[in-house]
């Protein structure tokens, strides 16, 4: 019988948890809340008709975006609330919340289950979504601005899959005003959405794994944040059953707390003897009963 | 030592985001999430 893992209904409850609003997809209309202002851990556009908080990715780019314009007018604003909220979800837990609360993270695991040919993600690929980060959040928007001293939202204009698929589309559907407006820009990003679909499908967290820039500043803290996995390595028998459950194709044992880890904690279930486990304050150590025969192997 | 830098990572960015909302930045974000960013939707 078909069973959902724990994970998954959590994945679930945090997609609707954070878009509960569904009837505006139906009206074309984004929620009008003080709710909007709070940043969530995710990648979850603040332009989807029935999300009730905010992308701190698209936060943090308006913040730069407009930091020369503000300060021309005395206002010093320099993104401070977003990068905070995001440094401290990242000390306590890491990259967590992409493995447990991300809609677009759901979204990718369940398109990977499409039977077909499946393909590894190249490691180098990896390293592109920091030169994304800083680029993209951070200097462009800062950098390049427009006759009045506005920079523009880079990563979201051009590049965020999620914002076309959570609010470009439905908006789209819905809002004939918008409808009227749409252009080059729209194509291009409906061609980028598709072109990740398509990755999707043959390849696991993709997106992730390569572009996320929510996903590079978390996996920053992957190192030091209270959550961490540790490894146990007396205890190992080396059969690499954890790293063939990682989603992320980790050597698990040799780089536990990489930054690539979403903290999925797939490993620590895959480990039939207990060497791996996770460290955070008030959990206790998992205590595996490992067979006679096992412990001589 | 890594808890160290744990706790200090806590406190820094603490301190950030404190310094963000005595800049009115909440009410700055709330404004910007609250209209339909046309740029990011791909329309602009």
């Amino acid at each position: 019988m078909f069973r959902l893992t724990r994970r998954r209904w959590v994945q679930i409850l945090s997609t609707i948890a954070l878009n509960p609003i569904v009837p505006h997809f139906f009206t074309g209309k984004i929620v009008q809340a003080q709710s909007k202002g709070v940043c969530v851990p995710v990648l979850n556009c603040y332009s989807c008709p029935a999300a009730v908080g905010a992308c701190p990715i698209g936060t943090l780019q308006h913040s730069f975006a407009a930091l020369r314009f503000r300060i021309s007018t005395g206002v010093i604003q320099p993104g401070l609330y977003a990068l905070g909220s995001l440094g401290i979800v990242g000390s306590l837990v890491g990259r967590f919340p992409c493995g447990w609360f991300c809609p677009f993270g759901l979204l990718q695991e369940l398109l990977y289950k499409i039977p077909g040919p499946k393909l590894r993600v190249p490691k180098i690929l990896s390293y592109l979504k920091y030169a994304i980060l800083a680029l993209t959040v951070f200097i462009l928007p800062a950098v390049i601005l427009d006759a009045v001293g506005y920079g523009e939202t880079w990563f979201c204009k051009w590049i965020c899959p999620a914002g076309t698929l959570e609010a470009g589309l439905p908006l789209v559907a819905a809002n004939a005003g918008i409808r009227s407006q749409i252009g080059l820009l729209f194509a291009w990003k409906v061609a980028v959405l598709v072109a990740f679909v398509l990755w999707m499908i043959v390849s696991m967290r993709p997106f992730c794994r390569t572009v996320c820039p929510l996903g590079a500043l978390l996996g920053l803290f992957n190192k030091v944040s209270l959550l961490r996995l540790t490894v146990d390595s007396s205890r190992c028998l080396g059969c690499g059953s954890c790293s063939k459950a990682c989603p992320v194709d980790l050597d698990v044992p040799k780089e536990p707390n990489s930054p690539e880890c979403i903290r999925c904690l797939k490993c620590v279930k895959a480990c039939e003897v207990g060497c791996l486990d996770y460290q955070f304050p008030l959990h206790a150590r998992r205590e595996v009963e490992v067979a006679p025969a096992d412990q001589d192997r | 030592m890594r808890r160290w830098a744990t706790y200090s990572s806590l406190v820094v960015f603490a301190a950030l985001l404190a310094a963000g909302l005595s800049l009115d930045e909440f009410r700055t974000a709330v404004a910007n999430a609250i209209t339909i960013c046309l740029s990011c939707i791909g329309i602009g």
